[in-house]
């Protein structure tokens, strides 16, 4: 399975960036090879509308079904997110990846929905 | 750090100037933003030094190079603007009307049509005269605020309050419900909306909170002017208790949030202890410190 | 006596820079004050937060569901080549893999993806993006259309109400166009074809800044307007100074009155009440009257 995270920087001890649509990386954790990917997304910054669905099309493309993040996605990143089966965990804010991703095993997290 | 955003559904309820007062009391423990770029109003009342600025784009406008140009009229044809106009076969593109779809650019058979990016306006960094750091902005005339501005001056804002090792950012937000709302209130750690006890304050409180519950921020509220209208007053505090939302408390309407706008000074430094927003950013500090 | 030019209609803007300096109130007043003299249509184009009708107490007599035009997606048609997705500037259009999203709410109906689609499996269709409400008493025709919660775009909207006035002006009619405030696209859209101009500010700083944003913006659409100065007596003489310096007319000071905020916060009309109101109105019927 692969799990994705917004972040704000590219490894394990990044902080996880509560923003969804402008959140500057991604990244995709693969469980059955421990390997974690980093998609640098510092580009988002250039669309004055429209980050989130933008941001959801990468998270599709990482083939991820998961999603960890903070405050949540806004209603069009939510729909995408939902119709291409990802599941999106919430309340990560303060947490490095390292710490989302044991929140997210220990069942601490909120699925958003 | 904690991001404490200052949002009200409609103009003119006394927003920027309770969001100024806040920055008083924080007493240089934060960095200011302004997010209401539509009305950048808060550096009348904290004297910024403007000592960076930069230019700031958003979004595309079309341009036609008259030279490449056979006038096929295709542009003309396609754009569901008008923003394409002819004189004696010469073309050109309307910039007030155009949206910067680019259509017109990726069908021109001859490629004379190019997308720049459109200058929105300046950006700034500043010192105010109460020494805190204020992030803000101003855009040119029909340049519209977006999500990509706000989130610029609040992430600028963020980073700024971490190297100074501020305990706060104090962003006065963005008006309505629109995508620059979105913005303000993404990322943030508390919400504190300012509403006025009228018909039209009452009816945006409640959807401005809607949007705040969907984001799952704390959030608190400041009724201003709430005598001039008791029972709509009243009514917005019934509503706060039933919507589980702190009520930090009730501003008298008073000649005074006027007098220090013209002083250009913050309500908090014009002659009155303003008890009650003093006693409200205590209790803004005692709730996000609890969270 | 009545108003009208050589085409017997007159449209007239009433704009500010921010919100909260009185536009609503000024729009409503002025079109009861006047329906006891000649016909008035009233058109609320704040289409985010449509409130003059708060003020305004006629009988419905008309109510339209207002569409944009939107790519809808024919999924047998389509091989997900991903041309839709990258045509289109504004995100509106997301290719999944297995199906393709669309977003009413950032497309700009430019047409491109629909049009450039190699399969044709984006037709463009009907989209609801609010609902356009038409009230009358006879005096007053009233009309206001409002936004879904969620759409972003105000100005199709706008541009298709504008539409609906102008097909249900009668001859003679004098057309009120109560604007959204700022100065970005809404109000460019809202302001464009009206033949005169009333900006709404107050006598502050705050009002001053403001009011050199939206002077800035009718000068670049070319526009005829003046200044109407609400709460006056309040703030400094800055945009007195301000106006005479750049050959600006005010042409209506409204005193400021806590009489008047109090009839606002309850939804009533002014004008009934206060004289001082009801000689800045005639004040305005003069200029509106002039060629």
């Amino acid at each position: 399975m692969k799990i994705a995270f917004t972040a704000k920087g590219p490894n394990w001890n990044s902080k996880i960036d509560p923003r969804f649509g402008r959140t500057e990386y991604l990244l995709v954790y693969d469980t059955s090879t421990e390997e974690l990917k980093s998609i640098d997304n510092r580009d988002i910054e250039n669309e004055a509308h429209g980050a989130g669905p933008k941001t959801a099309g990468l998270i599709y493309e990482s083939e991820a079904e998961v999603i960890i993040t903070g405050n949540g996605p806004g209603e069009n990143a939510a729909r995408a997110l939902e119709k291409a089966g990802v599941k999106i965990y919430t309340g990560a804010e303060k947490m490095k990846i390292k710490e989302a991703l044991e929140a997210f095993n220990n069942n601490q997290l909120k699925e958003y929905n | 750090m904690k991001e404490i955003v200052v949002i009200s559904g409609k103009g003119g309820t006394g927003k920027t100037s309770l969001t100024a007062a806040l920055a008083y009391l924080a007493d240089g423990e934060a960095v200011i933003a302004d997010c209401d770029v539509d009305a950048a109003d808060m550096h009348l009342l904290l004297s910024p030094d403007f000592s960076h600025d930069e230019d700031f784009y958003s979004g595309e406008v079309a341009h036609i190079d008259t030279d490449l140009c056979t006038s096929c009229g295709l542009c003309m044809e396609k754009c569901r603007f008008s923003a394409i106009h002819r004189v004696n076969e010469e073309y050109s593109v309307n910039e007030i009307d155009c949206e910067g779809c680019g259509y017109c650019a990726r069908i021109c058979p001859v490629n004379a049509i190019t997308m720049n990016d459109q200058l929105a306006g300046k950006f700034y960094i500043s010192t105010t005269r109460l020494d805190n750091t204020l992030v803000h902005a101003r855009l040119g005339a029909g340049a519209e605020n977006s999500g990509k501005l706000v989130a610029k001056v609040k992430k600028k804002a963020r980073t700024l309050a971490e190297k100074e090792s501020k305990d706060y950012v104090i962003a006065d937000g963005s008006p309505g419900i629109g995508c620059p709302v979105i913005s303000s209130l993404s990322g943030a750690d508390y919400v504190v909306v300012v509403t006025e006890p009228s018909v039209s304050g009452m009816h945006d409180l409640k959807r401005v909170l809607e949007l705040v519950h969907k984001f799952d921020i704390p959030a608190s509220c400041i009724i201003n002017k709430h005598d001039i209208n008791p029972g709509m007053t009243n009514e917005i505090e019934d509503f706060l208790r039933s919507s589980n939302i702190l009520h930090l408390c009730n501003i008298p309407y008073t000649a005074s949030f006027t007098s220090a706008i013209t002083k250009g000074i913050t309500i908090m430094e014009n002659g009155e202890d303003q008890m009650l927003v003093r006693e409200a950013w205590r209790k803004i500090k005692e709730d996000i410190n609890s969270k | 006596m009545t108003i009208k030019n050589q085409y017997g209609i007159v449209k007239i803007a009433i704009a500010s820079g921010k919100g909260g300096t009185g536009k609503t109130t000024l729009a409503t007043n002025l079109a009861a004050y006047l329906s006891g003299k000649q016909k008035i249509i009233l058109a609320d184009l704040d289409v985010e937060e449509p409130n003059s009708g708060l003020f305004i107490r006629v009988e419905r007599k008309h109510e339209e569901i207002m569409y944009k035009m939107i790519p809808g997606w024919e999924e047998d048609k389509c091989t997900f080549c991903g041309l839709c997705q990258e045509v289109c500037n504004f995100n509106a259009v997301l290719n999944m893999g297995k199906l393709i999203l669309v977003y009413p709410e950032l497309c700009h109906s430019c047409y491109a993806c629909s049009e450039l689609c190699p399969e044709g499996a984006l037709p463009m269709k009907k989209q609801r993006m609010g609902v356009l409400k038409h009230f009358s008493n006879g005096k007053i025709n009233f009309i206001e259309s409002k936004l879904d919660i969620g759409q972003e775009q105000a100005v199709p909207l706008i541009a298709q109400t504008l539409d609906y006035v102008d097909k249900h002006s009668e001859n003679e009619s004098l057309v009120i166009l109560d604007s959204p405030p700022g100065t970005s696209c809404p109000v460019i859209e809202a302001t464009k074809e009206a033949d005169k101009i009333l900006l709404v500010t107050e006598p502050t700083p705050f009002g001053l800044h403001d009011l050199k944003l939206a002077v800035e913006t009718m000068e670049k659409l070319d526009k005829e307007f003046v200044v109407v100065l609400n709460r006056y007596g309040v703030g400094n003489a800055g945009v007195e100074e301000y106006c005479k310096e750049n050959d600006i007319r005010i042409i209506a000071m409204i005193p400021d009155d806590r009489q008047v905020a109090e009839l606002y916060a309850r939804g009533k009309l002014v004008y009934k009440k206060s004289s001082a109101f009801r000689e800045a109105l005639d004040r305005i019927a003069e200029y509106i009257l002039e060629n």
